[in-house]
């Protein structure tokens, strides 16, 4: 078993480098398409975080009261609004309360709220629903009390946002399936070529006998040494700029969304397998499609 | 007619009532013959008679369009596909044109029939030079095939052929390239794999070698045996309805292996 191995690891790495420029061109086929997808999958990682982080931050309705509205009147608010189904809490908040929440999430551009000559945010009230269902009920009856100026209720916005970001996804498989049909093409044209050259010491190991895996296996293992590196490349490369677009924008994009940017680490863990299990994938299928012909004889 | 023998232990090779349809041509027409362990037959008959057809059907390179076809007493026109490895094992092959590897030594040309078997290399730099000897050429291990002579080449092919000690070996006009003293050699070294428990079965058109052979020699025409004895090529028979009669002793079409 382990001679066997050692053969064909020793086959295959002699084929990928004999076939130099041909491997070559495949490693950056596979290595494009999978930047492609690399780019993709962040992008669509932090949207899906980002979305269900809105998601839970806006299960909530918020009532902004009018400058008038005495504190009295909003206790009495809050009263009606705690005996409707699937409120669990509500709690009131000042306006000063509200400015200085405001001036931590913006985080280091906080410093621009200090310039305001006077606190524009309104007192409120802020709704915690328990059951997203009833979620449209309260915040149509929370439109009809008085002394309020605006009720802000953001299931819609994230409806929409959940919409554009399954659209995206599907929109990334799409590409992503044409693009894996169009690298396993390359790969498989690649090892075509080195079938060909090899095609008489396949002939001879046909007469005495080898078996269509043991003369496969050195194929095979070059389909998956070109997807490996191609992996390889696109990670570094994938790592290299996420790291640095968190550095660059991490810390704005958490002031002004108010969620963070999914960790290096996660991604760079998550890339590394789905690049993996891709290269070694494509690298096979192309292996395996470019020898069907050739064996079946 | 050579007898045939039924339900004989001895039997290596047996076609029954084998017939092979191209899809314009008949290869073989209704063929039964026995091949017995430790014989060795000439297979003789003008050029497209179905000498290679009759060859490639034992390999199982193509498929019996009738019959049965046993070999080493299983039938192989029942084999899955699975199973053509294992029969290729038993027969070694040895072709007219060498078909040796190019970028190879000779002993590695030899050792590359060996690992395809999976044989430890402990064994295979063991074998090799035995093999070598064997066909004479202890000294050409470290040559490539272009620095051998055509009679060295085939040599090289035959110690390959037999390196995984197959039952069978099958020549296909193996002396066609080569010069009649060279050729003898050649099956003298045939000769001797053969007393040494080889069965072997050549295709030729060496009238001057099946003659000084004085072997069973089995001679189709036109997809049927017409002649099955000891001793010479029947000419005559196998060339009657031809008119070009010069066309055969030395034959150089070489049969192209459909990957
Ligand atoms: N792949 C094929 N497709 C169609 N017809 C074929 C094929 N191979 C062989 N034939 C035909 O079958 C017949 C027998 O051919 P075969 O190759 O067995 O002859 P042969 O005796 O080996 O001839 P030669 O001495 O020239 O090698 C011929 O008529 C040939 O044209
Ligand atoms: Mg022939």
């Amino acid at each position: 078993m382990i001679r066997r191995f050692g053969y064909t690891l020793k086959q295959a790495f002699l084929q990928v480098f004999r076939n130099k420029a041909m491997s070559l061109a495949s490693v950056f086929a596979i290595t494009a398409m999978l930047l492609i997808l690399g780019l993709f999958f962040m992008i669509v990682v932090n949207i899906n975080t980002a979305a269900s982080m809105i998601e839970q931050d806006y299960d909530s309705i918020e009532i902004f009261l009018l400058d008038e509205t005495t504190e009295d009147q909003a206790d009495d608010l809050m009263k009606d609004i705690k005996d409707e189904p699937g409120v669990e809490s509500v709690t009131y908040r000042t306006k000063d309360e509200a400015l200085i929440e405001l001036k931590s999430r913006w985080g280091d551009s906080g410093y621009l709220l200090d310039s305001l000559q006077e606190n524009p945010l309104p007192n409120s009230i802020v709704i915690r629903i328990d059951n997203l269902e009833a979620a449209d009920d309260v915040a149509a009856k929370a439109q009809t009390l008085e002394g309020i100026e605006d009720v802000k209720y953001y299931k819609e916005t994230v409806d929409k946002l959940m919409k554009a970001t399954n659209f995206i996804q599907l929109s990334a498989v799409i590409i992503m399936a044409f693009l894996i049909i169009v690298s396993v093409v390359v790969v498989s044209n690649t090892i075509k070529l080195t079938v060909f050259n090899r095609s008489s010491e396949i002939t001879i190991m046909k007469y005495v006998g080898a078996t269509n895996w043991f003369i496969r296996g050195p194929f095979l293992v070059e389909g998956i040494i070109i997807g490996i590196l191609s992996a390889g490349v696109s990670l570094g490369v994938c790592s290299l700029v996420y790291s640095k677009v968190v550095d660059l924008i991490g810390k704005d994009l958490f002031a002004i969304m108010s969620t963070p940017m999914v960790p290096m680490d996660f991604m760079v863990v998550n890339m590394a397998w789905i690049f993996g299990a891709l290269g070694v994938s494509i690298g096979a299928c192309g292996s395996i499609i470019s020898m069907r012909k050739f064996l079946d004889a | 007619m050579y007898m045939i023998m039924k339900g004989a232990k001895t039997q290596m090779i047996v076609f029954d009532h084998v017939t092979k349809h191209y899809k314009t041509n008949i290869g073989l027409d209704d063929v039964s013959v026995e091949i017995k362990k430790g014989d060795f037959v000439f297979l003789v008959g003008p050029s497209g008679a179905g000498k290679s057809t009759f060859i490639k059907l034992i390999l199982k390179e193509i498929e019996a369009t009738e019959g049965s076809i046993l070999v080493r007493g299983e039938d192989i026109t029942k084999f899955s596909n699975r199973r053509v490895p294992e029969l290729r094992r038993n027969i070694g092959m040895v072709f007219q044109d060498f078909r040796l590897l190019p970028r190879k030594t000779v002993f590695e040309n030899v050792a590359f029939a060996m690992e395809t078997v999976h044989k430890k290399s402990k064994v295979i730099k063991k074998q090799v030079p035995q093999l070598l000897s064997l066909v004479g050429i202890e000294s050409k291990a470290q040559k490539y095939p272009d620095e051998l002579s055509a009679g060295e080449q085939q040599r090289v092919a035959i110690a390959r052929a037999i390196a995984n000690n197959p039952k069978i070996l099958i020549a296909d006009e193996p002396t066609g390239n080569l010069d009649p003293e060279t050729a003898w050699e050649i099956m003298m070294l045939l000769e001797e794999i053969n007393r040494r428990g080889t069965t072997v079965v050549m295709v030729t058109h060496a009238k001057d070698i099946v003659d000084r052979m004085g072997k069973r020699v089995i001679t189709i025409e036109k997809g049927k045996i017409i002649s099955d004895s000891i001793g010479a090529y029947k000419l005559e028979q196998a060339f009657a309805g031809h008119e070009n009669m010069s066309d055969t002793l030395q034959h150089y079409r070489t049969d192209t292996i459909v990957l």
